[in-house]
């Protein structure tokens, strides 16, 4: 096959229209494997921008009547299950999938078959969760799609209270799609151990590699404690077990235990990636190496560790002993620590480098900045009795949105448009990008500043209507405006992802002047990767070979 | 640039990284111990607070001969790798027939063992909590050693077949990486349903 024949664009490819897509069927490639995550998750994003945009219709005004009560929790249990599990880990890891081969001087994933399992499970997973429309009212006619909510808290998802197969379609795509998460994640950890070019030490991978590698420990730790937890639920629906079932002894506590102690991990497992596209980002553009690589590495080390202690701090409402309280609230704030460090040491790269304010850096400094907001309400809602004042309000949905919205999807912006011209070998059109940027700033500000207040002001999260005359409207009213703007940015977007793929300037291997390895090999790369395995001494290898006179390697 | 100028001098040192099998298993028990500690969790947890019975106490009966079997598999499987190692495939064959036949044991014992008490205490999943958290445990179990021994049937075919070469002696070993995990989440089983629950 050609090396052009594996270009994100199949345009030019002579080939019937069918067999082209065949190849994208049967490939155990990294490269295509990983732009079917991304693809799939972008699907998967419009129709939870969707769904969010239903939510926030119906409370644009009080007492209105755009969807029923029981529509309305349909669509924030699907959107918050769509958006963290088809949405953002599926693109996150379409990027390592893409990346990490080609950071590490490896022509593939250390197991390609398995790679290619991976994803069919995800994507599988997201088909049967939307298959519920259809499916989910099973012999009961009682309910489509699912709808007790993303985490799905016992006794609610016993029999009595969700008949027909609505919540086993929720519980079965996240089995699924987490057996694929698994498989992702020893796949990574064997590629980055196993795989290396010679010379690339532990010490001298790139921080996105570093980053993955810690992320993918996590997810072998926090996916499982979920794949058990939905076992076990299912053994209580079909079964008839008791594992949930307060009546005969079981214990709902237990199950909010059980999900979140994958719950919170997972934010970190969702955020550590987004920190590793901003680490590889804001170093190009600052023109300057990272600062202070190995506290970096470290740091997120002690996040991977950290957010396995903090999982009760979602539980604070439910009436834990005051020594569960104060130790949840001890270490969700000691996890803010590293993460300070890291915001310290993306400034301090920033710090005296000349910065280039194009697309994929603008995303980051977005990042950089909201992510901070995010963190101190976290902080804010760490401290366990100002929790109970605000717990399930839309401070918290405010609270959660910044990390998820502001620092995770704006990176994730940013590595778009970073990455797009290594995988389509085409220039995206930084005047669309730019737009997207301000519209997509703005209405996230519109959005999620404002959301906080209706939350200080008592407005509880998941109702689908309410009384007027409580101080909540204008507050809803900004909050759903916003979403325009971010509708329009991030229409934007893909049209300029569309747009670039037959009508941008072509990229050239290099258009950044970056120094990690992807950007050695042509745009887009060709099927083996590299022709000749390559060797590194440092960790910015291309910065060695622009300047031989002055390479990193002397100094590391 | 291209990348041909990124080559390797030859004055280097062997580059020498971690087997890729080896690394992908111990991440894979990483991920199943996890999955065996919530059920073990759970377990734990719910001992006496089922609210009505039968109760360990009443029904269980520690299964010796079985667990026996089981554990000395883990050596004979340990024999059986060494053998291929050392090119000796036919001794192989015997210690992974061996093993094949003391994990079959432990299924069998364990079905006899659950139609004792479906069939004589009354207990199934649905009667109470110790009821649903033993079958899950055990049953979560028993899956494990199940495709352990299709995995293990299938690489006896491919023996039969005269299929296994020595050079497939550390695909072996990876396997064996998975039986003796599943051993060692026997033991800790044992110990809690069998020993503390009891």
């Amino acid at each position: 096959m050609s090396s052009e024949s594996i270009a994100l664009s199949t345009v030019g490819d002579a080939r019937p229209i069918g067999e082209r897509l065949h190849d994208w069927v049967i490939t155990v490639d990294h490269k295509k494997l990983g732009i079917l995550y991304i693809v799939y998750g972008l699907i998967f994003l419009i129709i939870g921008g969707i769904e969010a945009t239903i939510m926030r219709i119906q409370l644009i005004v009080p007492h209105n009547h755009f969807v029923s009560p029981e529509v309305f929790n349909r669509m924030f249990t699907m959107h918050g299950t769509t958006m963290i599990f088809f949405v953002v880990m599926p693109i996150l890891f379409g990027f390592g999938t893409y990346l990490i081969p080609l950071m590490i001087g490896a022509r593939d994933m250390a197991f390609p078959r398995l790679n290619a399992f991976s994803f069919w499970m995800t994507a599988f997973g997201g088909v049967l969760l939307y298959f519920s429309f259809i499916g989910g009212n099973g012999l009961y006619g009682a309910g489509n799609a699912p709808d007790v909510g993303w985490f799905a808290y016992a006794p609610l998802t016993a029999r009595a209270f969700s008949p027909g197969h609505s919540t086993d379609f929720w519980t079965l795509a996240l089995l699924v799609s987490g057996v694929g998460s698994i498989g992702t994640a020893v796949n990574f950890i064997a590629t980055i151990l196993c795989m290396r070019c010679p010379g690339m030490t532990l010490g001298k991978m790139p921080l996105l590699v570093w980053l993955n590698l810690i992320m993918g420990g996590m997810l072998i730790l926090a996916i499982s404690p979920l794949t058990a937890a939905q076992i076990m639920l299912s053994i209580d629906r079909y079964l008839g077990g008791h594992f949930f079932d307060t009546q005969a002894g079981g214990s709902a506590a237990l199950w909010m235990h059980f999900f979140w102690i994958f719950g919170h991990p997972e934010v970190y497992i969702l955020v550590v990636p987004a920190f590793a596209f901003a680490s590889e980002i804001i170093p190009v553009f600052s023109r300057k190496p990272i600062f202070g690589y190995p506290v970096m590495v470290a740091a997120t080390i002690c996040i991977g560790f950290i957010s396995f202690s903090v999982w009760a701090h979602h539980m604070f409402t439910i009436g834990m002993s005051s020594y569960g309280n104060t130790f949840f609230t001890v270490t969700s704030m000691i996890i803010a620590v590293p993460t300070g460090i890291k915001i310290f040491n993306w400034l301090g790269t920033m710090w005296g480098g000349k910065i280039h304010f194009k697309a994929p850096m603008l995303f980051c400094i977005g990042f950089l900045f909201q992510f901070l907001i995010a963190g101190l309400t976290g902080i804010m809602l760490a401290t366990s009795p100002f929790d109970w004042q605000l717990g399930n309000s839309y401070f918290v949905v405010a609270h959660f949105h910044y990390v998820i919205a502001g620092a995770i999807l704006f990176t994730i912006f940013g590595a778009f448009y970073y990455w797009y011209p290594k995988a389509s070998g085409r220039m995206y059109n930084e005047t669309l990008a730019k737009w997207h940027f301000w519209l997509f700033i703005i209405g996230f500000h519109l959005t999620f500043d404002f959301m906080h207040i209706p939350g200080i002001l008592g407005m509880p999260r998941r109702i689908y209507t309410y009384e007027p005359g409580r101080g909540w409207e204008i507050w809803n009213l900004i909050v759903t405006i916003g979403v325009f703007f971010q509708i329009a940015g991030v229409l934007a977007f893909v049209a300029n992802l569309l747009w670039s793929l037959w009508k941008g300037e072509t990229a050239g291997n290099d258009p950044w002047d970056a120094w990690t390895l992807e950007w050695s090999t042509s745009s887009p790369p060709p099927d083996y990767d590299f022709a000749a395995t390559p060797v590194v001494q440092s960790r910015r290898p291309l910065w060695d070979l622009k300047h031989p006179e002055d390479p990193d390697w002397k100094y590391e | 640039m291209s990348s041909a100028t990124l080559t390797r001098s030859t004055a280097q040192p062997a580059w020498v990284l971690p087997s890729r099998g080896r690394v992908g298993m111990f991440s894979l028990i990483a991920a199943e111990s996890a999955i065996f500690t919530i059920f073990v969790v759970a377990y734990i947890f719910y001992l006496g607070k089922s609210v009505s019975g039968p109760t360990p106490k009443d029904v269980l009966e520690l299964p010796i001969f079985s667990t026996i079997c089981l554990l000395s598999s883990s050596l004979t499987i340990h024999l059986a790798v060494r053998a291929l190692r050392q090119a000796k495939v036919g001794v192989f064959g015997l210690w992974w027939l061996l093993t094949l036949t003391l994990g079959a044991i432990f299924l069998v014992s364990t079905g006899r063992e659950w139609h004792h008490l479906i069939y004589d205490k009354g207990l199934t999943v649905s009667t109470n909590l110790f009821g649903t958290t033993y079958y899950s445990l055990v049953g979560l179990h028993a899956f494990h050693v199940t495709v352990g021994l299709l995995a293990i049937a299938l690489t006896m075919i491919l023996t039969f077949l005269r299929k296994v070469k020595p050079e497939h002696s550390e695909r072996a070993e990876v396997f064996s990486l998975y039986w003796h995990f599943v051993d060692v989440v026997w033991v800790i089983v044992f110990t809690v349903v069998y020993v503390i629950g009891r």
